[in-house]
């Protein structure tokens, strides 16, 4: 397999304060990788490094093949780039945006024609094309944001937060255009906050307090040790007036941690305790007909416990 | 190193276009703000309301009052028959100058002994006072010549006479004075404002940083930004020079190709400052305070309001390095005095240093802040 992107070591500081440190990993060709972590724990500062906004302070990255800091021209000419906030000129017309973004790459005659209709046809903006961008409603002006950013054909395209603020239908939508892009090639390096985008990724990376705390495939991380420690085991407690349960339940002396998940608890109690205990704690307080199965941890318990356990461990990588 | 001029450039014309507001920001507010300010800033001073608190029943009190009024500077506008009525007069407003002939006035000179005129000035408009001063004085002066030279039995011909000639703006009208340095105050203004607006306005959202992940070079950028604004610029020094002429009537004894040259001149050292404003200002609002903070001095300073000779070397120093300073020399030089480049070669030497320094140290700063 083909490496998009191959970071080693890479650290960035900005005084005192150390926003990237010492992250390595590698994205392959053609995967959708999910880079996840609190706000402000380095996510947009590592992107910022790898499309050539900002030199790193120590390691280096490639990304299509170039390096970061000596090829940054060749990068800018192989990567796409989404932000988070729409960053499009709202008073263009959606024409207007798409030509000026081809004429920004320096395409020309033939080609510039056959990509604008490219790209035209895999947002399906076409009929928009006379309308303003400040105009278009927000899963739109994702749309508008994507055909800009992939005019030039890039072979790997950073989304920042793409579905931030957008509604559930388009968000699906947007991410069944992502998926049509992988599996023609394209690398997508999305960063998000939403758990069901990062199961969707091929891979996803957690970043924490500048560290990168894991890395992997979704369904590998669920059977992390770490995530499952010796003697624990994970459960889902379905039951009514949640809120109170969980006052409860993380007052018990045999439940490790336990979070809502929707509906239900996810809780990661003592693996020799039986799942009747947690029914018998609950019906003590006067919360009846609590139901609890063995669960398999969420990548949500995923994060949570890792950085956890990160943090107990005073920063040092698991 | 100009990679993207092109399609900045096509993209910046689009989004003016778009923008009805900025442009009639651009193409209008400049001619009216020529306009009011042209006709607002008038310092001759004619017609000042005056009235007279006359006690002398003889003619040469009557005699007194017309030489008052000759000059063209005084217009008695009431008579009043109290000191308290002429006190009353001035501060209600209602006049600035009272003129109080006491009852022996004709008598006394008659005699050939000194009469006393009391001459109050309402002394809240510093520029009125000065010259009602200066000119009831003359009044008075000339008043005792011509007696004086009577009672000698000659003609009633001053022994010396002094016969000023101005040059360049015979009649002194102050529009001529002050229009040429408005149009380089007003060029100034609207050419910073819109040049520092248009690259904050892009960094504000986000916009900028999208930019910067693709090909496009800095330099590619900034001229393409800078070349459309310049553009209006001169389309506008053309319309506020065009309203100096026609409106105002304001001679321009130079030339006019001369003037329309240095102009674009200025307007690149104003466009720099612009540029310069956008690479420290975060968003619109404090690019609007940051520019209002050099407009100030160029008004102040530049010698547009206040003459720089009359300046504390501090404050003279300090307008020396505003561009607006130079062309405002440069502008009244040549529409005024009628004078040629090599004339004012100091001045547009300074103002072309100024502007490649300031577009040097903002291309400089614009480079490092974005790259």
């Amino acid at each position: 397999m083909d490496v998009a992107i191959e970071i080693n070591e890479l650290t960035r500081r900005f005084g005192q304060f150390t926003a990237v440190d010492r992250v390595s990993f590698s994205v392959e060709r053609g995967e959708i990788f999910g880079f996840l972590g609190p706000n402000g724990s380095g996510k947009s500062t590592l992107i910022r490094m790898l499309c050539g906004l900002i030199a790193p302070s120590e390691g280096g990255a490639r990304v299509a093949g170039f390096d970061i800091q000596k090829q940054i021209d060749d990068i800018r000419q192989n990567i796409g780039y989404m932000s988070q906030q729409f960053s499009l000129y709202q008073d263009l017309t959606v024409w207007e945006n798409i030509n000026f973004y081809a004429q920004v790459y320096g395409l020309k005659g033939q080609r510039f024609r056959q990509r604008r209709e490219a790209v035209i046809d895999l947002t399906h903006i076409g009929q928009f094309t006379d309308r303003r961008a400040g105009a278009l409603s927000g899963g739109w002006k994702q749309r508008l944001a994507l055909a800009c950013a992939l005019v030039h054909e890039p072979s790997i395209i950073f989304l920042d937060e793409p579905t931030a603020g957008i509604d559930p239908v388009a968000r699906r939508e947007l991410w069944d255009l992502f998926f049509q892009l992988s599996s023609s090639g394209i690398t997508l390096f999305v960063t998000t906050h939403y758990m069901d985008e990062a199961e969707r990724c091929a891979r996803v990376g957690y970043i924490y307090n500048a560290r990168l705390i894991i890395c992997g495939q979704p369904d590998e991380l669920k059977r992390f040790p770490d995530v499952t420690p010796e003697g624990t085991k994970w459960a889902e407690v379905n039951c009514p007036s949640t809120t109170i349960a969980l006052a409860e339940l993380k007052r018990a002396s045999f439940i490790r941690s336990a979070t809502i998940f929707g509906q239900s608890i996810h809780l990661l109690m003592d693996s020799n305790e039986p799942l009747a205990s947690i029914v018998k704690t609950l019906s003590a307080t006067g919360i009846d007909g609590a139901e609890v199965t063995p669960a398999r941890p969420s990548l949500e318990d995923v994060f949570v416990t890792l950085t956890k356990k990160f943090a107990e461990n005073g920063g040092s990588k698991t | 190193m100009f990679k993207g001029f092109g399609s900045i450039f096509y993209k910046e014309v689009i989004q003016i276009s778009r923008d009805p507001l900025t442009l009639l920001l651009m193409l209008v507010v400049p001619m009216i703000q020529l306009m009011i300010f042209g006709y607002a800033i008038n310092t001759n001073v004619r017609d000042v309301r005056t009235a007279v608190y006359n006690l002398d029943p003889g003619p040469l009190s009557r005699e007194l009052i017309d030489a008052f009024q000759n000059t063209d500077y005084f217009l008695v506008t009431e008579s009043v028959g109290s000191d308290d009525e002429l006190n009353q007069a001035i501060v209600a407003g209602r006049v600035k100058v009272g003129i109080k002939i006491p009852p022996d006035y004709s008598d006394r000179l008659s005699m050939g002994r000194q009469a006393t005129v009391l001459v109050l000035i309402d002394g809240s408009d510093s520029n009125i006072a000065t010259q009602s001063m200066t000119v009831s004085n003359s009044v008075g002066l000339n008043k005792s010549l011509e007696r004086l030279i009577q009672q000698q039995g000659s003609e009633p011909r001053p022994l010396i006479e002094i016969r000023p000639k101005m040059l360049f703006n015979p009649d002194g009208r102050s529009a001529n004075f002050m229009v040429p340095g408005l149009v380089a105050i007003i060029l100034q203004m609207i050419t910073t404002l819109l040049t520092a607006f248009a690259i904050v306005r892009e960094r504000e959202r986000g916009t900028l940083e999208q930019l910067l992940v693709t090909p496009i070079r800095p330099f590619g950028l900034m001229l393409g930004k800078l070349v459309p604004y310049g553009l209006i610029g001169c389309f506008e020094a053309c319309t506020v020079l065009t309203v100096m002429r026609v409106i105002f009537d304001v001679p321009i004894n130079g030339s006019v190709i001369l003037l329309l040259l240095l102009s674009i001149l200025f307007l690149f050292t104003a466009l720099s400052i612009g540029l310069l404003i956008s690479t420290k200002a975060q968003n619109q609002v404090q690019a609007f305070q940051l520019a209002f903070l050099i407009m100030l001095p160029s008004v102040l300073l530049s010698g547009f309001m206040f003459p720089q000779a009359s300046m504390p070397v501090v404050l003279r120093t300090i307008g020396y390095v505003i561009p607006a300073t130079h062309f405002i020399e440069i502008i009244r030089g040549i529409v005024l005095r009628g004078a040629t480049l090599m004339d004012l070669i100091f001045e547009v030497a300074t103002l072309a240093g100024m502007g490649v320094l300031l577009l040097a140290l903002s291309a400089l700063r614009f480079h490092k802040k974005i790259a």
